[in-house]
């Protein structure tokens, strides 16, 4: 620096620089530093967890299946009203055909079904069976232009008529036996203006052919769907005149002949098929779920559903998340009632006990929070059952009539046990070490000041013990609402929890959509908790262990 | 500790009748369990009245009538019911023995405040029962899995032949069971490859973060300790939720490397959170010596700075290597038949067929977890005692 900066009173390090930039140069370094060190677990965290749980949420609202199964049919769907009591147009029916049409040649059919059929049951039967008739549909075409000319019948003409000659050329010279690909079909340029349609339908059946299945183009006969497109196109009477390429002469014969051609009525077609097609809900189900993104699994996780006019709540008997929602939390709340109720004595006692005697005490606490959650589990499972350990002991004392076992396991009270053993140790620890602070001399200056027990306790030793309660019980109460293995094991039906559903929606029902949904909210509610810890207790004073 | 209030014996009229009502207790237990409650009651307080007044006023000896108390129990036990009614009258008698010498010397005063009333005194006794009470809870399913695996019959409870002590009853063939179906070893087998890379992945990148984040300046600190400690938060169901879905777009779900990055990611808190407890004791002054003597990062890491702070590091893999190894709800989801552990073998036996052999691994699970714990305690000392070496 120059000779100026120095007048002006900056300080100079060794190197000559002003003190103040290399202080916040070592200061920067000693920042990126840190961050360097933090940054790979960062990474990995954000993407092995992080990221799944965004995925997660992102799953609770997407959507995209109904969309992309049937693109052409909700497009068509988009101005058409229910309400005025009529069915769909022609059009929408046609469309409905093409997008069936492949739906079912990928098999993408029945999932578009079973989706739908968690919003109006039915639906997945529906699809089902349509998926297996539409490809009669198209058979009407397909077998006119068979029997008008044979050229229509054979998978080369139509690689011919369809393919660019650069790609017919390297198709031929394709050896089929070799490990190259298959060359890459290709459209012929003038076809693609004559009939739009067809072209279109054409490539997606070359591309399903070649990339999906794998098979020899030159090999495979079109789908029913093309020849459609082919009538479709033909009807309009494109000018052809000026092609001159392979097939021109069977195109014009076909032009003049597809006017004497029986037509397929598609809305009669698909009513044949299931009569379901003509019923307003299933359409106003599809119109309902098209977007890209929906709100309907957040609906459904609180027992309403989306309907054309806005969200409604389900009738009374479809109703369980909101009744599941509420016996977790109630359940959660009374096993924290009672691990408040069971851990405070011996927090107590553990605090004041001679450190000798409380550290051998505190193996007893230590051991159940250092054994596997499966053990405690297990030994819940064996000494609850009607021939357990629990049963058979209170039938020896007489306390309970042979013939009249308790029912101790898969229910509620099976589930509340065996909960409150294993989190106990999460609301002993958390109270043991705030009531280690409390100085016993407060308890003895309040009685000889000539409180009774019970005041000293109440108006002294309460009060501080407090904070103790409030981070043991969030923290059991945050762990309790997110259990699954327990309730699972020993909760029967009426002792699960809202994440048994999660898990159920997951591998069962395989509604993935609603167990995000489910699992967005829960998430939302431990979050709030974990805040509200945080307050309290500050997560830097979360302690393992004692 | 020692005595706080100078012992004096107490009269006939209070001893006798407390014994007698514990006397009256114990009868109504064992009378019903034989039949009938009324005479239980009244037998009881009537025999351990006697029994109390005669040892203390007659005999009185300390020593033998609590050694006559026990053998006659035994006895008593012996007659009704067998060996294990034998053990149970031993220990009643050995109970009634010396409740009525705590009782009749005073003892029951040695230990608390001489101010107390009776009252207080009272309740002084009765909480402790109490708190017994809930550590007997909480201890009980561990004690009662441990010897239902020795069970010789496919039962969850004890038969008679366990109850009368007949080696008959006791049999190793659950633990036979174990060593030797290919469903549980091959459970056991995947645990065991599975756990150690977890716990080597988030014990590297756990504590090179845990120390970065212990550096006097970091920005973000707070944003970026929630985000590492998540997994530790977010209920496990979700997580695994979440990685199902995630890891099955990444062609992750039901491999080995899908399943140890999830374990690696819920083990990562508890890495975080003991090593940087570790690092708030450390004295940086230690690193900037050992640069000053010519040492460059990577020599003052491994040979001071990685020392000192071993102890966290290795309870905090401790922690990291049991969250994986009794883990079960994300491998459920995230592993496929491939990757069945322990835990998982647990889980479908007990939601399957429940089978007995599920008590063996439990005991053998259980004595792992103690061995664990004495580790992590010794290790804790440990690292405590090399802090206080260091110069505050």
């Amino acid at each position: 620096m120059t000779d100026a900066a120095q007048d002006n009173g900056q300080m100079l390090a060794a190197d000559g620089k002003p003190l103040k930039s290399s202080l916040n140069r070592a200061l920067r370094r000693q920042k990126l530093r840190a961050l360097a060190l933090i940054a790979p677990l960062l990474i990995f965290v954000l993407i092995t967890f992080i990221a799944p749980i965004a995925d997660m949420l992102f799953r609770s609202v997407e959507n995209q299946i109904v969309s992309d199964t049937l693109p052409r049919t909700t497009e068509a769907l988009a101005d058409w009203d229910g309400d005025t009591g009529e069915i769909p147009s022609p059009e929408v029916f046609k469309a409905l055909y093409t997008d069936m049409f492949i739906a079912q040649e990928r098999k993408l059919h029945t999932r578009l079904g079973s989706r739908l059929n968690y919003e109006l049951t039915g639906i997945s039967s529906l699809f089902r069976k349509s998926g297996r008739r539409v490809e009669d549909m198209g058979e009407v075409y397909q077998d006119q232009f068979e029997d008008l000319n044979d050229f229509w019948k054979d998978s080369e003409t139509w690689n011919a008529l369809m393919g660019s000659d650069a790609w017919l050329a390297e198709q031929a010279a394709w050896d089929e036996t070799s490990d190259s690909r298959q060359p890459q079909f290709e459209l012929r340029e003038e076809i693609e203006g004559l009939l739009p349609q067809t072209a279109a339908t054409f490539e997606i059946f070359a591309d399903f052919v070649q990339n999906d299945d794998e098979d020899n183009l030159a090999n495979e006969d079109p789908w029913a769907l093309v020849y459609s497109a082919l009538y479709d196109d033909l009807i309009v009477e494109p000018d052809i005149s000026g092609y001159a390429g392979p097939g021109s002469a069977e195109l014009l014969e076909a032009m003049a002949a597809v006017r004497s051609f029986e037509t397929v009525d598609y809305p009669a077609a698909f009513e044949e098929v299931d009569e379901d097609w003509h019923s307003i809900p299933v359409w106003q189900t599809i119109q309902t779920y098209s977007p890209d993104f929906t709100s309907g699994y957040f609906l459904n996780s609180v027992d309403m559903k989306k309907s054309p006019d806005g969200p409604v709540i389900r009738p009374e008997d479809e109703q369980i998340y909101i009744k599941l929602f509420i016996r977790t939390l109630f359940m959660s709340l009374v096993i924290t009632g009672s691990c408040i109720l069971l851990g405070y004595p011996v927090a107590w006692l553990l605090a004041n006990l001679p450190a000798r005697t409380a550290n051998l005490l505190m193996i007893l606490v230590l051991l159940p929070f250092w054994t596997s959650l499966l053990v405690r589990t297990s030994a819940w499972k064996v000494m609850l059952q009607q021939q357990g350990v629990v049963n058979d002991t209170l039938v020896w004392l007489g306390l309970v009539a042979d013939d009249s076992r308790l029912a101790l396991i898969n229910n509620q009270t099976g589930t509340i046990i065996a909960m409150t053993h294993i989190l106990l140790p999460f609301m002993i620890l958390p109270l043991y070490s705030v009531m280690k602070t409390i100085p016993p001399s407060y308890l003895r200056a309040a009685k000889s000041l000539g409180a009774t027990n019970w005041t000293a306790f109440w108006r002294v030793y309460f009060p501080q013990s407090v904070p103790g309660i409030g981070a043991g019980s969030i923290l059991v109460f945050i762990l309790a609402i997110g259990y699954y293995i327990t309730p699972e094991l020993v909760g029967g039906t009426t002792g699960t929890f809202i994440s048994n559903r999660i898990a159920y929606h997951i591998s069962s029902s395989l509604n993935w959509g609603l167990a995000a949904a489910l699992g967005a909210i829960l998430l939302a509610l431990v979050l709030a908790l974990y805040w509200a810890y945080d307050k309290i207790v500050g997560i830097d004073n979360v302690k393992l262990g004692g | 500790m020692s005595a706080l209030t100078p012992v004096s014996r107490t009269p006939v009229s209070f001893y006798v009748p407390v014994v007698a009502l514990a006397g009256a207790f114990a009868g109504l237990l064992v009378g019903t369990a034989q039949g009938s409650s009324l005479l239980g009651v009244i037998g009881g307080a009537i025999l351990m009245a006697a029994a109390a007044y005669l040892t203390t006023q007659v005999v009185q000896a300390e020593r033998p009538s609590r050694w006559a108390l026990i053998v006659m129990g035994a006895l008593a036990g012996l007659v009704i019911g067998g060996i294990a009614a034998a053990l149970i009258g031993a220990f009643f008698g050995w109970f009634f023995g010396w409740f009525t010498f705590w009782l009749y010397e005073g003892r029951y005063r040695a230990y608390v405040a001489p101010y107390l009333t009776p009252g207080q005194v009272l309740w002084h006794h009765t909480f402790r029962m109490i708190c017994g009470a809930i550590l007997i809870f909480l201890i009980t399913p561990i004690l009662v899995v441990m010897p239902l695996s020795f069970n010789a019959e496919d039962f969850f409870t004890f038969t008679p032949e366990m109850l009368r002590f007949d080696p008959a009853g006791y049999s190793l063939k659950h633990y036979e069971d174990f060593f030797t179906n290919s469903d549980w070893q091959g459970a056991l087998a995947n645990s065991v490859k599975i756990a150690p890379m977890a716990t080597l992945l988030s014990v590297s990148f756990g504590t090179l973060a845990a120390i970065g984040l212990s550096q006097p300046h970091v920005p973000f600190r707070r944003a970026i300790m929630a985000i590492l400690i998540s997994p530790m938060i977010v209920p496990l169901i979700i997580s695994a939720a979440g990685m199902y879905f995630f890891y099955s777009r990444i062609g992750l779900q039901g491999t080995y490397i899908g399943v140890v990055l999830a374990h690696a990611a819920l083990g990562i808190p508890f890495v975080i959170i003991t090593v940087t407890a570790t690092l708030v004791g450390f004295d940086n002054s230690l690193t900037r010596a050992a640069a000053n003597m010519g040492a460059g990062p990577v020599t003052t890491f491994f040979r001071v700075q990685m020392p000192l702070i071993l102890p966290g590091v290795i309870s905090g893999g401790l922690f990291a290597f049991i969250t994986s190894f009794d883990e079960v709800v994300v491998v459920l989801f995230v592993g496929s038949a491939g990757q069945k552990t322990l835990p998982w073998q647990m889980f479908t036996g007990l939601r399957e067929q429940i089978s007995p052999t599920i008590l063996a691994v439990a005991t053998i699970l259980v004595i792992l977890s103690i061995a664990l714990l004495t580790v992590v305690e010794l290790l804790r000392r440990r690292s405590e005692r090399l802090r206080g070496m260091s110069p505050a």
